[in-house]
């Protein structure tokens, strides 16, 4: 009940009321009655023969699930069922996904079996690029949505083979707003982080680098030409993100992607 | 917001409830909802429901945080950046602020006694 009672009444009782918390019921008793409705319960008390009225308010603190959240976990599930670590990769459009993807299929897709699902408005351009024969990659057109979603995830994790596979990427639509919204059942959730893009993206995109397990500053390489300060990006996303691993790298020298595949060893589960 | 709606009514009937006249909704400053959406959405919806009518209100939830190096908890307001007052420390451990649901409902009739005897165990 909301109408809070005042502790048990001292030595002197006065009159008041109590009220059953679990059949909501409400009796005379010694405590006295306070809270926002009290005034209305007094009266309804008094008109009641029995001396007893329900209460009808009733406290619920029920959680409310949205549709994907439920999907995302039934996701979540299936993968880890399935002995799968599944990434979520998600960056602004242009910062380096799928070219981090290429090379990481062409080098640790070697070694360990990877599949990709990848999200574009239009296009299977980067299906495409990222088709390998040692891979299985579907590519998600989502029109006009500008994010992927559980469901999604769902249906294309269907379409392809996970036989044997370990690692799940899915590149999300380049979007660093809607897709922070939007549980995929990620095992991690990877932003990156481009250098091209400015120092200062975690501070005004804030929620999707809050919900990061690893953040990837890409395109290192180019930081010099650009005068890219990387001491203040770093620095940046640790106030957003503290609890974020970081790991600065660049696809084209190689810099950085001996941990990016540590990182990825470290979620697969041993068989 | 349907979604909520549709726990209402489901809460309702198990109440015993026909009419629900009073909806408090309990909403994180974190938990990524617009509350001028919410409201729209929420009268858009509301109309022909078992909640027509009914008053929404809206308890927030402010953000808190714990730190891990001093181990105090404390409040964020309007930031992401959650920023220890005691020792400067960053915190991504995130206590309260992502509250999303239902938190009392009110209905415009006396329940029987019988159906609140087992109430549905919730959260």
């Amino acid at each position: 009940m909301n109408n809070t009672l005042t502790p048990p009444a001292p030595a002197e009782p006065a009159v008041g009321y109590r009220i059953n918390a679990l059949t909501g019921a409400a009796t005379s008793s010694v405590r006295d009655l306070s809270g926002p409705l009290s005034a209305e319960i007094t009266a309804a008390l008094a008109a009641s023969p029995s001396g007893e009225i329900s209460v009808r308010s009733v406290d619920l603190n029920l959680p409310l699930l949205e549709k994907n959240d439920i999907l995302a976990e039934r996701n979540r599930g299936y993968f880890l069922g399935r002995g799968l670590a599944a990434l979520n990769l998600v960056s602004s459009p242009g910062a380096g996904k799928t070219t981090l993807l290429e090379r990481t299929l062409d080098e640790f897709g070697r070694e360990t079996r990877c599949a990709v699902l990848v999200g574009d408005l239009e296009t299977d351009n980067d299906g495409q690029r990222l088709s390998r024969p040692h891979a299985p990659v579907a590519q998600i057109t989502t029109g006009t949505v500008c994010h992927l979603d559980a469901s999604m995830i769902a249906r294309a994790a269907q379409s392809i083979n996970l036989d044997g596979v370990r690692v799940l990427f899915i590149e999300n639509v380049g979007n660093l707003v809607c897709p922070a919204s939007f549980d995929l059942g990620e095992q991690a959730r990877v932003v990156l982080l481009s250098t091209t893009e400015g120092e200062d993206k975690p501070l005004k995109y804030p929620p999707i680098f809050k919900s990061a397990n690893l953040v990837l500053l890409t395109k290192i390489d180019l930081a010099g030409v650009l005068g890219f300060k990387r001491d203040v990006a770093l620095d940046n996303i640790r106030r957003i993100a503290p609890q974020a691993q970081i790991i600065t790298l660049s696809t084209r020298t190689g810099e950085g992607l001996p941990e990016w595949y540590a990182f990825l060893r470290s979620l697969i589960a041993p068989r | 917001m349907q979604s909520a709606l549709d726990a209402i009514c489901q809460q309702a009937e198990k109440y015993g409830a026909t009419h629900v006249t009073r909806i408090v909704l309990r909403v994180g400053t974190l938990a990524g909802v617009d509350l001028d959406a919410l409201r729209f959405a929420y009268e858009a919806l509301a109309p022909g429901s078992i909640a027509d009518g009914a008053a929404l209100e809206i308890e927030s939830v402010p953000a808190r945080a714990r730190c891990a190096g001093c181990q105090s908890e404390f409040g964020v307001e309007r930031s992401f950046i959650f920023k220890c007052p005691q020792c400067g420390d960053y915190s991504g451990d995130i206590r309260a602020g992502r509250e999303l649901g239902i938190a009392r409902l009110e209905f415009d009739q006396p329940t029987p006694h019988e159906q609140h005897a087992h109430p549905p165990r919730t959260g």
